[in-house]
């Protein structure tokens, strides 16, 4: 590689880093405006108005002000480079998992030969923040938080593991761009209605078990609020804070992501007539673009259409209790995750 | 091990007791002791539990109380008659209404007051509009200890009537020193009885909706079942009262047993916990209790709309004594079913323009007591749904 191909790379790495930062960015900060009319709408209110202009689309905005001018404070007790670290790994292992993610046919961070295990694997980093945001926090209710969070997040790996080896054996590959690849041509083609009915047993579990992954309820225990105050994060204040609510609605869109990407077709459309123009080695620039951009919009659309399904059930269903979450982990997703990959297994041979 | 030789705590069976122990025992913890509260979002106010915990599971719980301790008891004795009417609207600040009438019956039995047939119609028609606000209140917070969010806003749009109705009848929202000894602060607008009218329509399939939402909800439903069961032997030699008591299985109700301000006259039921997901007197009996107590409430308020639509307006202050001089010698006891159970005053008189004593028995302070015995053994989560399930005032149970 010559340098000057080496420096262009680069550079197209580096202003991708710096898109999906931006776009991150915004999405969280839509999707918390977003959380927060679905609330309102869902509970017969109207949600923010007043702040800022059209049903208070700046309201987002002034809170993240807010909170970055905000005091920090650190407890006197606490472990303080423990403390100050650990909202950083929770965010860096968010934002680890946008690598990996496949908007659209080009617009891949890095088309990983094993897309899927490192997904999987730096999505477990997070579990290391929490628990030392728990733990350094000195406070009890931060411990208990960051223990059923660490017993919760382990646990709930199993499922999403074992239900996303179904797609990956449907394709035979780890690689994001191969499994959406591989979902061509209309809703038919995606995995989740091209493999019925294994594939759409494994969406579903897959979906329940990244609620629990993601904090979010009916699995909020880590930071059930009438029961544990604020969980983990209790002791967290201004920007600090503000980390561990961008990193939790980021990991909302990371699980929806790859939910897309793996079940439901990725930057596809549903039917194929509403695709972007075919990109061959000899295309001009434009027409790549269009096509990405297309395949961009409906990843997207996808992704947040599985987030509003994720606040819907937040704000329709009670919490579970710790027993009744490992209950349903251990002895009811698992358990079908596991038949349902030696079915697809036994599929896989008998169609060979 | 030791545990055997003692007692058994009141309602907990043999079997119960040793599993949780032994599951306690098991485990070899140390034991973590865990300040719930007084600034909790699941104690309801200012309530501060020690639990004494082993992982999640709770060996010992210890309620502390006194954060909202106002010496209601003294100022009363330091207030003439009619001045502590407002005091007692602060007790229960969810059922003012009730605490209203509850101390203003024992005054007028002191005084041998009369009221007219509409004023004690008004009164029942408040009381029960004002029951049916302060469950909503413990529904809708109770679903939100448990973790659904929703269902407290709606509720809490059907209250936001109630409370405008009120707002009109009296000016207040909350607290209404609306029941006077002798009559009430205000008759009623004109037009309010047709307003309250169409209360109920709007309100009636609001618990139908409420029961699809909430109380059938599965994960709701499996997170109270068989959850801090709350025998009837247990609930009455503590003393608990009111929904917490029908929750228990044991049909008592002031209203009916010893009725007052013409409460005879209605027709309604007593709805008790019959286990219908689990145990009797589990935490889901005591919510279910209120949700159809809200539903009785609504037919007191029908007939006594029906009553009152056919009275001619009289003077609601008629019977008020124009000076409290002359006061009787004597003491009584006056209980009312108020939303939390029976409210009690014990009344002493001296002959002097003050009460020389004031005993308020409150029902949230007995329901609170009880937390103790039941708590060996619950999760955390549990403990939480306890507390909301007993409903307790802490404005109350302090005093």
């Amino acid at each position: 590689m010559t340098f000057s191909t080496a420096m262009t790379s680069l550079i197209l790495k580096s202003s991708f880093a710096i898109g999906v930062v931006t776009f991150v960015s915004l999405f969280v900060l839509l999707a918390i405006w977003l959380e927060r009319k679905v609330a309102g709408h869902m509970q017969d209110r109207l949600g923010p108005m007043e702040t800022g202009g059209w049903h208070g689309w700046s309201q987002t905005i002034a809170d993240a002000i807010k909170l970055l001018i905000k005091e920090d404070i650190i407890p006197d007790a606490a472990d303080k480079p423990l403390f100050k670290l650990a909202p950083y790994i929770v965010f860096a292992g968010t934002m680890a998992s946008f690598a990996v993610i496949p908007f659209a046919a080009m617009l891949i961070g890095a088309d990983l030969n094993i897309g899927v295990y490192y997904l999987v694997a730096v999505s477990s980093l997070v579990v290391i923040g929490i628990l030392m945001a728990g733990w350094s926090s000195n406070n009890k209710w931060a411990l208990y938080g960051s223990m059923r969070s660490a017993a919760q997040m382990v646990s709930y790996e199993i499922p999403i593991g074992l239900s996303l080896l179904v797609p990956i054996m449907l394709a035979g590959s780890l690689s994001m761009g191969d499994l959406v690849g591989l979902q061509e041509g209309g809703m038919h083609h995606w995995t989740i209605f091209s493999h019925l009915p294994f594939a759409l047993i494994a969406f579903v579990i897959y979906f329940w078990a990244s609620l629990a992954e993601t904090n979010r309820t009916p699995f909020d225990l880590p930071e059930a609020e009438s029961e544990l105050v604020a969980g983990y994060h209790v002791e967290y204040s201004g920007m600090r804070f503000a980390m561990f609510f961008l990193a939790e609605y980021c990991n909302m869109f990371v699980v929806a992501a790859v939910a897309t990407a793996l079940f439901l077709g990725g930057w596809y459309a549903p039917i194929p007539f509403l695709d972007g123009p075919d990109v061959g080695a000899n295309s001009s620039m434009l027409t790549q673009i269009l096509s990405n951009g297309i395949g961009f919009f409906w990843f997207t659309f996808k992704a947040t259409m599985l987030v509003l399904v994720q606040m819907w059930l937040r704000w329709t269903l009670p919490r579970l209790r710790v027993d009744q979450l490992m209950h349903i982990c251990w002895k009811v997703f698992l358990p079908f995750s596991f038949v349902n990959v030696l079915l697809v297994s036994l599929w896989i041979a008998l169609r060979k | 091990m030791t545990t055997r030789d003692v007692d058994l705590p009141v309602g907990l069976t043999p079997e119960k007791w040793y599993e949780a122990v032994d599951a306690i025992e098991s485990v070899h913890g140390e034991k973590m002791v865990l300040q719930m509260g007084p600034q909790h979002p699941a104690t309801h106010g200012v309530l501060r539990l020690e639990l004494e915990t082993d992982g999640e599971l709770i060996v010992k719980a210890t309620p502390h109380i006194g954060y909202l301790h106002r010496c209601f008891e003294k100022v009363c004795e330091n207030m003439t008659w009619p001045q502590v009417v407002p005091y007692t609207d602060r007790l229960d600040y969810c059922g003012s209404m009730n605490n209203n009438l509850g101390y203003v019956l024992g005054a007028e039995k002191l005084f041998s007051i009369e009221v007219s047939e509409r004023v004690q119609t008004i009164r029942v028609l408040v009381c029960e509009m004002n029951r049916i606000a302060s469950h909503l209140v413990a529904v809708g917070t109770y679903g939100l200890d448990i973790g659904a969010w929703t269902p407290f806003l709606f509720l809490f749009q059907a209250r936001e009537h109630i409370l405008d109705l009120f707002d009109e009848l009296c000016g207040g929202r909350l607290l209404y020193n609306y029941i006077w000894i002798g009559g009430l602060s205000h008759d009623l607008p004109d037009g309010w009885l047709k307003k309250v009218r169409k209360f109920i329509p709007y309100f009636e399939p609001r618990i139908p909706e409420l029961n699809s939402l909430l109380s059938y909800n599965k994960i709701f439903v499996e997170r109270l079942a068989n959850v801090a069961v709350i025998p009837a032997d247990l609930a009455i030699r503590y003393g608990v009262t009111g929904p917490n008591l029908r929750g228990a299985g044991v049909a008592w109700d002031l209203r009916k047993a010893e009725p007052y301000s013409g409460y005879e006259t209605y027709e309604f039921e007593i709805p008790v916990g019959r286990g219908e997901v689990g145990t009797v007197g589990d935490c889901f009996d005591r919510y279910i209790v209120r949700v159809n107590e809200m539903v009785q409430s609504i037919r007191i308020i029908e007939q006594a709309l029906d009553r009152l639509e056919k009275m001619e307006k009289d003077d609601v202050q008629a019977a008020i004594p124009k000076t409290f001089a002359k006061v009787p010698i004597g003491e009584l006891y006056f209980r009312t079913e108020a939303t939390k159970g029976e409210l009690g005053f014990y009344i002493i008189s001296d002959g002097k323009q003050k009460p020389n004593r004031l005993k308020c028995r409150a029902p949230s302070f007995c329901a609170l007591s009880v937390i103790p015995e039941v708590s060996p053994g619950l999760l955390i989560a549990d403990m939480v749904a306890l507390i909301g399930s007993l409903d307790v005032v802490l404005g109350e149970v302090d005093r």
